[in-house]
């Protein structure tokens, strides 16, 4: 077992960034604070990438498996001799790649940063924070104990309210960060009692003991967690849905997805990191990591392809007929999101079978590179255009060519045309849907021609349709004799990120992805069949070229069809009134029948029986203050009268 | 002569207690004051002295707690006019009725 000791050093040095940066930033190193931030990450990233080629090519494999390692331990808090709750990491494929991934986008989008958020009065306050939030994702793919990974949940969740919040001073910001954290945090509430009933059957808080322990049918703790019932469904059921429900929030699945789009309020680099590419995926990444008991268990499954498959659906249907671009991109990630779930719900554990596993690992890894290329473009487009609606846009293609490029590459990796990365990793879903349940290869295969028809309605209207109704600084007006396109696409440091993005959106599909993760360690075939690439390219192409004819000129051929569509364009346009049933079930049921009530009873009945012994007491110090009158004398008294009492007491009473 | 018996001796320091705590309750001056608590003291040693003598003659236990008193006695003396000191520094008095503010 060789030593991977060195691994501690990718979380710990954003974590020593967000320190110095969050404790001197604003007021010492405001000037260099990116340049600190986006360095310690750059290292972090060698390293990370320095682990990957050491578990995957040197001595990761045993047997031609890969391995478990765990890389580092240490007990943090002994309860009894059999329950502690550990700190360490965990190295095995999925945390390996996810390594990569975080810690890759997450330099990205520091270096995207260094152009995007110049200028800004709180630049060092907003590198802490991105610190802080890599430190958490990159500590939570390395846990090895699903307490660990509950820590590292809420930080994770911690930092996305920061950066959400960063522009505190508009209303909608605020907002937005508050829904994502209560709704995420309420998500979060199932996962704890899943991680509580996992705990208690498996007597153990530790990943790998309890994937062990859990699965091998014979065991006690396998057997009395089966056995025992709750409403019908075995604990197994309840433990791994209510786990599921915490993943199915951060990941935003239907019916808790309605922070994602809200949460677009934040800078724009912080989107592509968060609420695109790693955060988010934390979901599919937890029930990746529990799988092998996910896998024991049918109805949980069932429930995870369920809400996948639906999720991606719904959140392609409302995709189409959004107009604030980031918006698109939410839904766009949700829906992405929802393959990879329903991935994981079709596969089973090891071997041909695990292909679903793969295909998900295979597709997060993938998106996360084209969905913050995407993000990352968006930014681009927003910083020239000063703003997110679609309709403000048109003709930018020759304004700015990189970001113009680099945005249709994603939109191609997205649509899933080869030989781009989406083609592969979605293969993989559609085939591994398609062995498993024909219903849900039907939806998903309607899901990836909306989710190209969407990628480019969006595409022809930012850089095709109407031309150059560009919206420069109006109060600018003296610079408005020099070169008005000076601004131009911003600078390198904004540029650079979209072309290595770009050349990963290209190039990572060719990566033999099944060799590397799969759900028993061992190598998968790859499958490219091309008989069965036929229908989804073929109606990926279709919606395209429909795309184009809609979008490419102005033309009013898409309000018709809307117009046709009525009821539901404005349905999906209203995003199916989630939200309005949220606020309803939230305005009109549970406050006045539940939180009121409650503060009443917190302000009337607890909070009033501490007032009434605050009282009593007061009261009681008024009357008896007259003692205390400031004369020795009398203090001498009542001493001396004291010792009277006790030895009246003790020599004739107490005898 | 009649040889002096302990409830006598007791009686006398049991006199002299009280006579002390009678003026730590009465004057108003803090140098008296100090005085009659020096003869509450006192009295307690006649108390060890003769215990001593008269239950245990052959230890020493009670002569001991005596000498140790009177050094006690003597350190008190001079915190207790240290302060007394002080106050009439602050106070222009040394009665105790002029510094009550120590109170509510």
């Amino acid at each position: 077992m060789s030593n991977y000791l060195y691994i501690l050093w990718i979380p710990l040095l954003p974590l020593l960034s967000f320190v110095i940066l969050g404790l001197f930033g604003r007021k010492y190193l405001s000037k260099i604070s990116g340049i600190m931030g986006t360095a310690s990450l750059f290292i972090a990233t060698l390293v990370s990438f320095i682990a990957a080629n050491q578990y995957f090519f040197v001595d990761g494999k045993v047997n031609g498996m890969y391995q478990k390692i765990i890389a580092f331990k240490y007990t943090w808090l002994e309860f009894s001799p059999n329950l502690s709750i550990d700190l360490g990491f965990i190295i095995d494929p999925i945390s390996v790649m996810m390594l990569v991934v975080v810690s890759s986008v997450s330099l990205m989008v520091h270096v995207f940063s260094l152009g995007y958020m110049k200028g800004e009065e709180r630049f060092a306050t907003y590198y802490s924070f991105l610190s802080l939030f890599t430190f958490s994702m990159l500590g939570l793919v390395l846990s090895a104990n699903i307490f660990q990974v509950y820590m590292f949940w809420e930080l994770v969740g911690v930092s996305s309210f920061l950066l959400i919040s960063y522009y505190f001073d508009r209303p909608s910001a605020v907002t937005a960060a508050k829904k994502a954290f209560i709704v995420t945090r309420f998500a979060d509430l199932g996962f704890l009692i899943g991680i509580l009933i996992l705990g208690y059957y498996g007597g153990t808080l530790d990943i790998g003991l309890l994937i062990e322990r859990l699965t091998a049918t014979q065991s006690t703790p396998f057997i009395s967690i089966t056995s025992a019932s709750f409403l019908g469904a075995s604990m197994l059921t309840w433990g791994l849905t209510l786990i599921f429900i915490g993943g199915a929030g951060k990941s935003a699945m239907f019916p808790l997805h309605i922070w994602l789009p809200d949460a677009m309020e934040g800078p724009t680099p912080v989107s592509a990191l968060i609420h695109a590419a790693t955060m988010v995926v934390a979901g599919v990444y937890l029930v990746a990591r529990l799988f092998p008991i996910f896998s024991m268990d049918e109805a949980a499954l069932t429930i995870v392809t369920y809400v996948g498959v639906f999720s991606a659906l719904f959140a392609a249907i409302i995709a189409c007929t959004q107009t604030d671009i980031k918006r698109v991109l939410a839904y766009s990630t949700m829906s992405q999101i929802g393959y990879m779930m329903f991935a994981l719900g079709v596969s089973k554990n090891g071997g041909e079978n695990g292909l679903g596993y793969m295909a998900s690992m295979f597709h997060l890894f993938t998106h996360a590179f084209f969905k913050s290329l995407l993000f990352l473009g968006a930014g681009s487009v927003i910083h020239m255009v000063h703003s997110n609606d679609m309709r403000d846009m048109g003709g930018l293609r020759k304004l700015m060519p990189i970001t113009h490029i680099s945005f249709l590459i994603a939109c191609l990796a997205i649509a899933g045309i080869p030989p781009f990365a989406g083609f592969f990793s979605k293969e993989e879903i559609l085939m591994a849907a398609f062995r498993a349940n024909k219903i849900i290869y039907g939806v998903a295969l309607f899901t990836a021609a909306l989710t190209a028809f969407y990628m480019f309605r969006l595409y022809f209207s930012i850089f095709w349709n109407k031309e150059t109704p560009i919206h420069f600084n109006n109060t600018d007006t003296n610079n408005l004799d020099l070169n008005v396109h000076s601004h131009g696409e911003g600078p390198w440091v904004m540029k650079l990120p979209l072309l290595i993005l770009a050349t990963c959106a290209v190039g990572v599909g060719f990566i033999p992805f099944s060799n590397f993760v799969s759900s028993d360690g061992l190598a998968l075939e790859a499958h490219t069949d091309l008989v069965f690439s036929i229908a989804p390219v073929a109606l990926t192409i279709i919606a395209i070229l429909i795309a184009a004819n809609f979008y490419k000129k102005q033309n009013a051929k898409s309000d018709k069809i809307a117009a046709s569509l009525s009821g539901l364009y404005t349905a999906a346009y209203k995003k199916f009134y989630i939200d309005e049933v949220y606020i309803f079930i939230t305005k009109k049921i549970i406050f006045p029948y539940i939180g009121q009530p409650i503060a009443w009873a917190d302000k009337n009945i607890i909070d009033g029986f501490m007032l009434l012994l605050a009282k009593v007491t007061s009261n009681i110090s008024v009357s008896i203050k007259g003692l205390q009158s400031g004369k020795v004398q009398n203090y001498a008294l009542y001493f001396f009268g004291g010792v009277l009492a006790l030895s009246v007491l003790f020599i004739y009473i107490w005898k | 002569m009649q040889e002096i018996t302990l409830t006598q001796i007791l009686f006398v320091s049991t006199a002299l207690f009280f006579i002390g705590m009678y003026g730590l309750f009465t004057r108003r001056n803090l140098i008296t004051m100090l005085m009659s608590i020096e003869l509450m003291l006192n009295s307690v040693n006649i108390n060890f002295v003769a215990f001593n003598k008269y239950l245990y003659p052959e230890k020493l236990d009670g002569l001991f707690f005596t000498l140790f008193i009177i050094t006690i006695a003597a350190a008190e003396a001079a915190v207790a006019i240290a302060i007394i000191i002080n106050l009439y520094r602050s106070h222009n008095s040394i009665d105790v009725d002029d510094a009550t503010e120590m109170k509510y």
